[in-house]
């Protein structure tokens, strides 16, 4: 086993319970274990983009200094957002001495002082470049007959370039890990297109309307369901379908799993863990009819 | 629309502060519109982020504080990977609903939701939101 510093995040411990325990059985079966930091706190979601705002940035930077404590030089995440906020504020004080500094001036209660030197990695990256896709097939005990996907990334995966993990535009990680388990990816159009984000709270019928339009385009591909990495993307995307259904008249409702549990379920883990309770479309007829489940 | 131009108002303190927090040259957008097109928000937006570029550069800070555009721009950062000037137009959404913020004119009042729309939602929609909407 090969044990990495695992940070969750809050999203991970709630409504993405699904994400993180499909995670981590998969991980288990690759090899994997992810121990979670003893303490962490909320990175904050989004990375501040003025120029002055340092405050905003002690958050994630704690974490990064929480992965030294437990002795580790790199830091796994599974949340989209969470990847973005720590690597980009890691980036920020990696290239700027000055904001380093005053970070850990400000954290001064802290006995590890950052340096910098923590890695933030998602678990797309391990699969990745670590253990390879090539390697991951062999390891796939269960395959799909016939299943079609439409593979959305968001925004945060993959920009801005400086932290992305693919291309900005058109990834292609998705869809080759897709491969590896045997599934069929769709092209996708709105792969990267935003999902309306945090307008959920305020603006509950735009980002249902965004769910319109991205899921209406993976029908018109010809997806069986599709395949999220972000926890706020899968609230936008799954639970919106109930009001874009009240919205629009031809709407038709499509399953929105996580990556990580077709991962899971190719590499024989429980259907138990994959905590479909939590979904508002229930994936399990198409996943059975699939013979994934 | 008639806008008074004047070198004073072009190089006002806002335009200062818009650049400074954003940290870009707004005089380098030539207005092609890329970001305009590729916004997948642009539906929702009384100003067009080309639009919005244009104002910060003439001064026009009451157009902006008033617009609806700022705050319907979610960072999604599509117009920053298309600028064919390297504009990060997202960072200048961001330094003007900054400035709003920092006046303490929010655009969210937490108060004001409703015990439902706190609790149906995720606590990453609702620590962005507030991150993004309050002071």
């Amino acid at each position: 086993m090969k044990t990495i510093a695992y940070y969750p995040g809050c999203t991970l411990k709630n409504t993405a319970k699904n994400f993180e325990d499909s995670a981590l059985c998969a991980l288990d079966r690759l090899g994997y274990e992810a121990k979670e930091l003893a303490r962490w706190n909320c990175c904050g979601t989004v990375f501040s983009l003025a120029t002055d705002d340092l405050m905003h940035h002690v958050a994630p930077i704690r974490n990064l200094v929480r992965a030294k404590e437990a002795g580790s030089d790199t830091i796994l995440t599974l949340c989209a957002m969470c990847y973005n906020t720590l690597k980009r504020a890691n980036e920020r004080v990696k290239n700027d001495a000055e904001s380093l500094e005053k970070i850990n001036n400000f954290m001064d209660t802290e006995t590890v002082k950052y340096a910098g030197d923590v890695r933030v990695l998602h678990l797309l990256e391990i699969l990745r470049d670590e253990l390879t896709f090539p390697v991951l097939a062999g390891k796939v005990v269960k395959k799909p007959n016939g299943l079609k996907v439409a593979n959305y990334y968001g925004c945060l995966l993959v920009r801005p370039k400086s932290v992305g993990l693919d291309d900005q535009e058109n990834p292609i990680v998705l869809e080759d890990l897709m491969t590896a388990l045997g599934i069929e990816s769709v092209e996708f159009p709105y792969k990267t297109e935003c999902c309306g984000a945090y307008q959920t709270v305020d603006e509950p019928k735009a980002v249902a309307d965004r769910t319109y339009r991205i899921l209406s385009s993976a029908r018109r591909q010809g997806a069986d369901l599709v395949t999220v990495s972000c926890p706020l993307c899968a609230f936008n995307l799954d639970q919106r379908q109930k009001q874009a259904a009240l919205l629009f008249a031809d709407f038709e409702p499509l399953p929105v799993v996580y990556f990580t549990q077709l991962l899971a379920l190719g590499l024989g883990c429980p259907e138990d863990r994959m905590r479909f309770d939590l979904h508002y479309v229930d994936p399990r007829p198409v996943l059975k009819k699939k013979g994934v489940l | 629309m008639r806008t008074d131009i004047s070198r004073k108002k072009i190089r006002n303190a806002f335009v200062e502060k818009v650049e400074e927090l954003s940290g870009q040259n707004l005089l380098a957008c030539y207005q092609c519109g890329k970001c305009s097109a590729g916004c997948p928000q642009a539906d929702r937006m009384d100003l067009l982020p080309n639009q919005v570029i244009r104002l910060a550069q003439l001064g026009e800070q009451e157009d902006l504080f008033n617009c609806r555009t700022i705050w319907v721009c979610a960072s999604c950062m599509t117009c920053n990977v298309r600028c064919p000037k390297g504009i990060k137009i997202a960072e200048v959404m961001e330094a003007i609903r900054q400035i709003m913020l920092r006046k303490r004119k929010d655009h969210i009042l937490i108060e004001k939701l409703s015990a439902e729309e706190r609790e149906s939602v995720p606590p990453i929609a609702l620590i962005s939101s507030f991150r993004k909407s309050t002071s």
